[in-house]
């Protein structure tokens, strides 16, 4: 390559918001659920029926475009697009496009080179389709109206980000904020978090932007990360063999790891969007957004900070206990518990992560309860168990959330500090390792790791590992 | 006096008394129907056995007292574009000829509650869109004053039912006109309430700003007692209003003193018919010997509201029937090679022309390019004509003119130049418009013996002034045997 290329990159993110209801009728939006079982008349489109805009859709698209620092449209509309597929029980969505609800915003993320603004255009509130089933089996095609009517938000960024980095850096933000806002779960996988990528390269140093295409169907970080450095390729290399750029959408392969083209911007439809009459105008009061921003939760950035300032925890840790906000949660209970910051941290950062990565889990996944956690903390400080059992102990607490004190008792881990009992069984493994004995004895100081070793074997590990180490070295002296 | 004869209220008082059954009424009115219909066509869908069973019930709520409105027990009609569960619901269309809905709209839930024996469901222009209930997949309906003429539309077939003595009451719907144009040709009484004063959840929509449910009946003291019953703040209805004044019968009083009444010069100009503008003035003259205070002024505007129907009705008319695409319900063509000729083949063959050309005028005005020359221009025209409106409400109690340019056309006439046919619609048309109520009653008949409506039009939420002006007209005779 002779010349050097900047690519530019703007997001439009689909979020599923976490209501229990759907956006314009009472049907549940819980996920799964045998076929057309979430439905009634107005989510499937049958004639005669009317939307009802459920307020809280209102609410949760206020606070995230409070958090991402927008304007709100204190009178927002809702407007039809029409299309014609078989998902869209009403051949049009009722979505937002003359007087979106936020408008004017940005987020800032963390890049090699800084901090940056990313400018959010506009974030509006809109329908999800149904999802068609084709059964190859039967030769026919199939329609569940379940998700015909979640509720949604699209969030529209300005094409401010520049490399596969920074769009991950402005998605986890994303992701991070709205999960803590409680506004939706954003898993990428399971759907209720979809980015569409619109790309486009020019020379450096150029400020005209290039033909864009929108790349769709990125189920993950990866496929994201994987699919802008596909296509800025592919354009580049267009532009090199003096060839266009097409405006158009594509679809990415993940597997192939290569995208085809979906529909051309000559094709594209005409989607007459007009205000659907059949709602009113959406008036937000000075009060509202007031009330919104007073419930507004504590965000990761100050929270990570408060965690620095309040527990002494370093920003690295701060960064990753903030990172989700169920953790976060889990820590700060804990830590109300047991007044053990550091070790609370500790447990959370080291056993727990370990157990994570183990088992394939995101932090969201953790389900023990925090007084199991401050209960194993206490024993430990007690003196009840060792460091060694208390992490077994912990493997069962965040496997099968039991009960420390309960568990302890049961298996009988309770730490032996009798002097006794050790000294009888210290002198039982000295008379049967005699060679290692002698070994210590001839100047082999190694030789008494094994002989401790082979004590808290035999005491099952239960033994105060201290008081073990003064007797062995006790009797080899003597 | 014969059952059939008496009015709404009459009969429901009756069966109050025990005087005549539930089940009485209801075999009579069907009885009617078997001998008319096969004439009139005011029908789509008769239930005679629903309708029985339903009669039977209701007489048991009756002696049980849980029922007690004044209407419980009188059989009535419904236009059938307001979906009944259970029962079949067209819009007198092919593309729903075998459509049975899931459940009720709410206006016909509040008739069903208010004890109405539903014997059937009324026949129309296809989906509301047309003004002689011809455009219907179903057979034209004669007008049962004069069988070679239309009954308007497009509640035609309400109209024309309870003008055959089918029914005691009717409902029907009026984007623009369509209650009361029928109800002036078929010399019956119609309302066209406040734009969300009767809940829209369940009426199939056609232009769902200016679409509003009313009732069509024989006399203004059934009309007001019926709209009594169907309107109410309905919470699935987003568009709909929530009102303390809904006691439309308290408003029927014999008194006009005072009262002041505008006649529009623009509404007696050139396209009127000379008998319905003498007797129009005539009627305006009765008024003022009752006391009221009578005047002509100059409303504007009037031959913009048209073209702002038309754009606007049709832009949402696109849109409302996009979801009659064959998938879910309705028409799907026998025969097509994929997704889009089985959408293309099935509303080809499911939509007549009248409906295609309003889903073709409105898909062009809503297109790119065109959106603010056409859709917006028409809005803010909607927006002007209510202005106009409103400066003569702060002068004029109640508005007064025709129901329609002429009396009812003959069969056949009309549908050859849809913009003719349009233009009728210019005495009606910008009510809805401005969201406005206003109701017809009969003023006399033209010399073929052909009934004369007069339009009272009202301010928003004002029904009861014109249902006042309107009972005081029917009481010195309203013109009926003039």
């Amino acid at each position: 390559m002779s010349r050097q290329y900047e690519t530019v990159i703007g997001l439009e993110v689909h979020v599923e918001l976490a209501t229990k209801t759907k956006i314009f009728c009472g049907c549940s939006t819980e996920f799964g659920g045998a076929p057309n079982t979430h439905t009634c008349p107005v989510c499937t489109g049958m004639p005669g029926s009317l939307p009802v805009l459920n307020r809280q859709v209102v609410e949760y698209a206020m606070a995230v475009g409070l958090a991402a620092n927008c304007q709100i449209n204190q009178y927002c509309r809702f407007d039809r697009k029409n299309y014609f597929y078989p998902d869209n029980p009403q051949n049009y969505q009722i979505s937002q496009l003359y007087l979106p609800i936020c408008h004017d915003g940005w987020v800032e993320i963390d890049t090699a080179a800084g901090k940056k603004k990313i400018g959010i255009h506009e974030i509006h509130m809109e329908e999800d389709a149904g999802k068609l089933i084709h059964d190859e089996w039967e030769d026919c095609s199939l329609v569940d109206y379940n998700r015909s009517g979640v509720p949604l938000i699209e969030i529209v960024s300005e094409p401010d980000m520049r490399n596969a980095d920074e769009v991950i850096a402005y998605l986890d933000k994303l992701r991070m904020m709205i999960q803590y806002l409680g506004a939706s779960d954003c898993k990428l996988q399971e759907g209720s978090m979809r980015a569409d990528v619109n790309l486009s390269v020019r020379e450096a140093g150029t400020d005209r932007l290039g033909t864009r295409t929108e790349m769709k169907n990125l189920n993950s970080f990866k496929a994201i990360a994987r699919a802008i450095e596909g296509e800025r390729r592919r354009q580049i290399e267009l532009i090199e063999d003096g060839k266009k750029v097409i405006q158009e959408t594509r679809r990415w392969d993940d597997n192939k790891e290569s995208s085809h083209a979906m529909r051309s911007k000559e094709d594209a439809q005409d989607y007459r969007y007009f205000p659907d009459p059949d709602l009113t105008p959406v008036v937000i009061s000075d009060q509202w957004i007031q009330d919104v921003k007073s419930r507004q939760p504590e965000l990761q950035p100050e929270k990570m900070a408060r965690y620095q300032r309040e527990f002494r925890i370093p920003e690295y840790d701060a960064r990753i206990l903030t990172s989700d906000r169920h953790l976060a949660d889990l820590f700060e209970e804990t830590v109300k518990l047991c007044g053990e910051p550091k070790e609370v941290s500790n447990w959370l950062m080291v056993e727990a992560m370990r157990l994570l990565k183990e088992r394939e889990q995101e932090p969201e996944d953790i389900r023990f309860s925090p007084a199991h956690l401050a209960g194993l903390i206490r024993l430990i400080q007690e003196g009840t168990v060792n460091r060694t059992v208390a992490k077994s102990v912990f493997e069962e607490i965040f496997s099968r959330d039991v009960d420390p004190d309960q568990y302890v008792e049961e298996k009988g881990l309770k730490m032996v500090n009798d002097e006794e009992a050790l000294l009888k069984t210290v002198q039982e493994v000295l008379e049967a390792n005699p060679q290692s004995v002698a070994d210590y004895r001839g100047g082999k100081e190694k030789a008494m790791g094994f002989l401790v070793g082979q004590t808290m074997r035999a005491m099952k590990g239960k033994a105060d590992p201290g008081m073990v180490n003064r007797i062995v070295k006790q009797l080899l002296t003597k | 006096m014969e059952l059939l004869e008496l009015s709404a209220l009459t009969l429901g008082g009756k069966i109050k008394k025990r005087e005549i059954s539930v089940a009485e009424a209801t075999r009579e009115a069907l009885k009617r129907i078997e001998e008319q219909e096969p004439e009139i066509n005011a029908f789509v869908t008769v239930d005679g056995e629903g309708a029985l069973r339903q009669a039977e019930e209701i007489q048991k709520g009756i002696d049980r007292g849980s029922f007690t409105g004044p209407l419980a027990g009188v059989p009535a009609a419904v236009k059938d574009n307001l979906c009944t569960k259970g029962l079949r619901t067209t819009c007198s269309s092919k593309i729903l000829y075998n459509f049975v809905p899931t459940y009720t709209a709410e206006a016909v839930w509040n008739l069903e509650k208010a004890g109405a024996v539903i014997l059937g469901k009324t026949n129309m222009d296809e989906f509301a869109m047309g003004s002689t209930t011809e455009t219907s997949a179903f057979g034209v309906t004669r007008n049962p004053r004069s069988r070679e003429h239309v009954p308007g539309g497009s509640s035609g077939g309400s109209c024309a039912a309870v003008a055959a003595g089918e029914c005691f009451y009717a409902l029907g719907s009026d984007t623009g006109g369509s209650i009361r144009q029928p109800s002036s040709f078929c010399g019956v009484v119609g309302i066209k309430p406040t734009y969300g004063t009767v809940s829209r959840y369940g009426l199939i929509a056609y232009g769902s700003s200016l679409d509003q449910v009313g009732p069509v009946a024989r006399d203004v003291s059934d009309c007001a007692a019926v709209l009594e019953t169907i309107a109410s703040h309905d919470t699935k209805d987003s568009t709909s209003i929530p009102r303390k004044d809904l006691d439309f019968t308290a408003a029927l009083t014999d008194d006009v003193k005072g009262m002041k009444i505008g006649i529009p010069r623009d509404y007696l100009g050139e396209g009127l018919d000379d008998e319905v503008r003498r007797a129009v003035v005539r009627a305006a003259d009765v008024l003022k010997d009752r006391g009221a205070v009578v005047e002509e002024f100059d409303l504007s505007l009037v031959e913009y509201a048209i073209p702002a129907y038309y754009v606007i009705a049709s832009a949402e008319a696109s849109s409302n029937l996009a979801r009659f695409d064959g998938i879910k319900y309705g028409l799907r063509a026998q025969e097509y090679e994929g997704l889009h000729q089985m959408y293309k083949k099935s509303r080809s063959e499911g939509f007549g022309p009248e409906v295609k050309r309003r889903i073709m005028l409105g898909s062009f005005v809503l297109s790119s390019g065109y959106y603010d020359a056409y859709y917006l221009k028409a809005l803010r025209t909607k927006a002007l004509i209510r202005q106009a409106f409103d400066r003569a409400f702060n002068v004029y109690d109640v508005i007064l003119g025709p129901a329609a340019p002429t009396t009812a056309p003959r069969l056949g006439e009309s549908l050859q130049d849809p913009l003719k046919m349009y233009l009728g619609d210019i005495y009606t048309i910008s009510v809805n418009l401005a969201g406005l109520p206003a109701m017809t009653v009969p003023c006399g008949q033209d010399e073929k013996g052909l009934p004369i409506g007069l339009q009272l039009i009202g301010d928003c939420f004002q029904e009861k002034k014109i249902i006042r002006a309107a009972y005081t007209f029917e009481q010195t005779g309203g013109g009926q045997d003039r």
